[in-house]
């Protein structure tokens, strides 16, 4: 077995040894099958078989729950002392970091593996768009890996599991917000930059069923480079 | 594998925490570190396991460097840190199992290992249970199970003993004596007994730089320097024996420490031994010699010598 995969799977079976994977299941499902079923711009008034409402709201309880869940991953290990010992086993720091970003990874494909039954109700009522609904699932999931790396940056440079927390939906308000607003607020190259930048806008397209080679580099440099800031925070011990 | 340290130095800030400490450590070797509290053992320990970057100077393992060769050195290590670290939310059969596979230990062969280790280490009755569940004494056994899992040539113990009761401590201490038959050995303590009971090699670090080197008996000849006898004389008055006493040419100091019991403490010149000289005063004069106790310098005031201001 690959460290890399021993490394995640002890991080995903202490998510459900904690119940916390429980918990994120049961509110997530409970969210977003509410306001996709039930509640507000519901499915059934879009007119068509389409899952872009349960994608819209997915968006945003992904965006809550991810740094609930990835504010433990290093700085717990941090306060007790456990990195010392981690750091010492035949490990890099980069296969540290790689496995427990796949960890959280792995919980939020099988909270979406959960939502399944969503797109099989949807294919019965009508003609449901399998190309858009596979995008808006493939976009869900780098939305989730963008902050889930996020997540593990802001973990990594503190021992507080809350300030870890903070930090990381801070990060993500400005993808996820207001680099979209302040798009709309300048113009020229300053706004368009702005917009780039808004995870928001490169979501949309996919949930609409358009892969643009943008969104994807869009998305695999911001993993990239939040993998690497957090590998770069475990490495800066060897300097101090 | 030997361990190899040239001048190490290590700056927190404006403290030196390691300052030009150079060893030199041979396979089949146990070594205690000894030292008061910040005096550079703990950071030693961790700039040789990879986890503390070399400020200056050089680490070599076998014939490596631990700058250039780290991540690949550390599957010949075993490490306990000080305050024992652990995953309290895993049972400890599970947490072996992790620390195998991340060790690299070959899939068909960690069952194996884990339940040699936990024999060895006297886990068999908590296996299952989580390690947040166990005694201190028992996380403390863990510890040296994951350090000791992937059978590594080189042990790093940061303190192994604390919190073990007197009957573990000594199954631990014959535990590490029979390891340090093959393997490398450096562990840091702060119990005196304990690194005459197990260690080969003594050194006594303060503030970063080694003070002492060598076995107990050693560091005992080099700080001794003057031989110390209690003795205890009868068939004469006090005063008579201690004027004999000063008489004999190798004595430096008498020093009558008990009149009615007529028991002295002789100190002989640096260098020479006045035991003989005492035995054959004492036929001479038809004196009988009922006690002669060599006075032994304790470690501990070795120790405190050494580290003292």
């Amino acid at each position: 077995m690959h460290v890399i995969w021993i490394i995640a799977k002890r991080e995903l079976l202490s998510f459900f040894d904690s119940l916390i994977a429980y918990i994120m299941l049961v509110l997530f499902l409970g969210f977003s099958g509410f306001f996709t079923w039930l509640f507000g711009s519901d499915i059934f008034f879009a007119g068509q078989a389409s899952l872009e409402v349960f994608f819209n709201i997915a968006f945003w309880t992904l965006f809550f729950f991810i740094p609930a869940l990835t504010m433990r991953l290093l700085a717990e290990e941090r306060k007790t002392g456990t990195i010392e010992l981690l750091l010492t086993k035949a490990v890099t720091d980069r296969e540290i970091v790689v496995g427990k970003f796949l960890s959280t990874f792995l919980l939020v494909g099988i909270a979406l593996i959960c939502t399944l039954p969503y797109v099989i109700t949807v294919a019965n009522i009508g003609m449901l768009d399998v190309g858009q609904a596979v995008c808006g699932y493939v976009g869900l999931l780098l939305m989730s890996s963008a902050y889930i790396s996020i997540g593990l940056y802001a973990s990594s440079i503190t021992s507080n599991q809350i300030v870890a927390f903070l930090l990381a939906l801070t990060i993500g308000l400005f993808f996820h917000l207001l680099f979209g607003i302040l798009a709309s607020n300048f113009s020229g190259i300053v706004g368009q930059v702005f917009n780039t930048l808004s995870l928001s806008n490169h979501f949309e397209s996919m949930s609409r069923g358009v892969v643009d080679t943008r969104d994807l580099i869009y998305f695999f440099s911001i993993i990239l480079i939040g993998l690497f800031l957090s590998e770069l925070s475990l490495t800066k011990r060897n300097t101090q | 594998m030997d361990i190899r340290i040239e001048n190490l130095t290590k700056q927190y800030g404006q403290q030196r925490a390691v300052d030009n400490l150079s060893i030199q450590v041979r396979t089949g070797e146990i070594v205690g570190f000894l030292g008061p509290n910040g005096a550079g053992k703990s950071t030693t320990m961790k700039m040789i396991t990879g986890y503390l970057g070399i400020g200056e100077g050089k680490i070599f393992i076998g014939d490596k460097s631990v700058n250039e060769h780290g991540d690949e050195l550390k599957k010949h290590i075993g490490y306990l840190p000080e305050n024992n670290p652990l995953y309290l939310d895993m049972p400890v059969v599970d947490y072996l199992q992790f620390c195998a596979a991340l060790q690299g230990v070959a899939t068909s062969s960690i069952d194996q290992r884990i339940r040699s280790m936990v024999k060895k280490c006297g886990l068999n009755a908590e296996k299952h249970k989580k390690i947040g569940e166990l005694s201190k004494g028992y996380r403390q056994r863990v510890g040296l199970a994951q350090a000791m899992i992937h059978d590594p040539e080189i042990l790093i113990l940061d303190e192994p003993t604390t919190g073990l009761d007197p009957n573990q401590i000594v199954e631990i201490r014959k535990l590490i004596r029979d390891l340090g038959k093959e393997k490398t050995v450096i562990l840091s303590t702060h119990i005196l007994p304990e690194v005459e009971a197990t260690c080969d090699r003594i050194l006594i670090i303060n503030k970063g730089k080694i003070v002492a080197d060598g076995t107990a008996e050693n560091l005992r000849k080099q700080s001794a320097g003057q031989e110390i006898v209690k003795i205890k004389i009868e068939d004469a008055a006090a005063e008579a024996i201690q004027h004999e006493l000063r008489r004999i040419k190798t004595v430096d100091l008498v020093e009558l420490v008990d009149k009615n019991e007529n028991r002295f403490e002789v100190q002989s010149q640096s260098g020479s031994s006045s035991k003989r000289a005492i035995f054959n005063l004492c036929v001479e004069k038809g004196w009988v010699l009922t006690e002669l106790i060599p006075l032994e310098t304790r470690l501990e005031d070795i120790f405190r010598n050494l580290t003292v201001n």
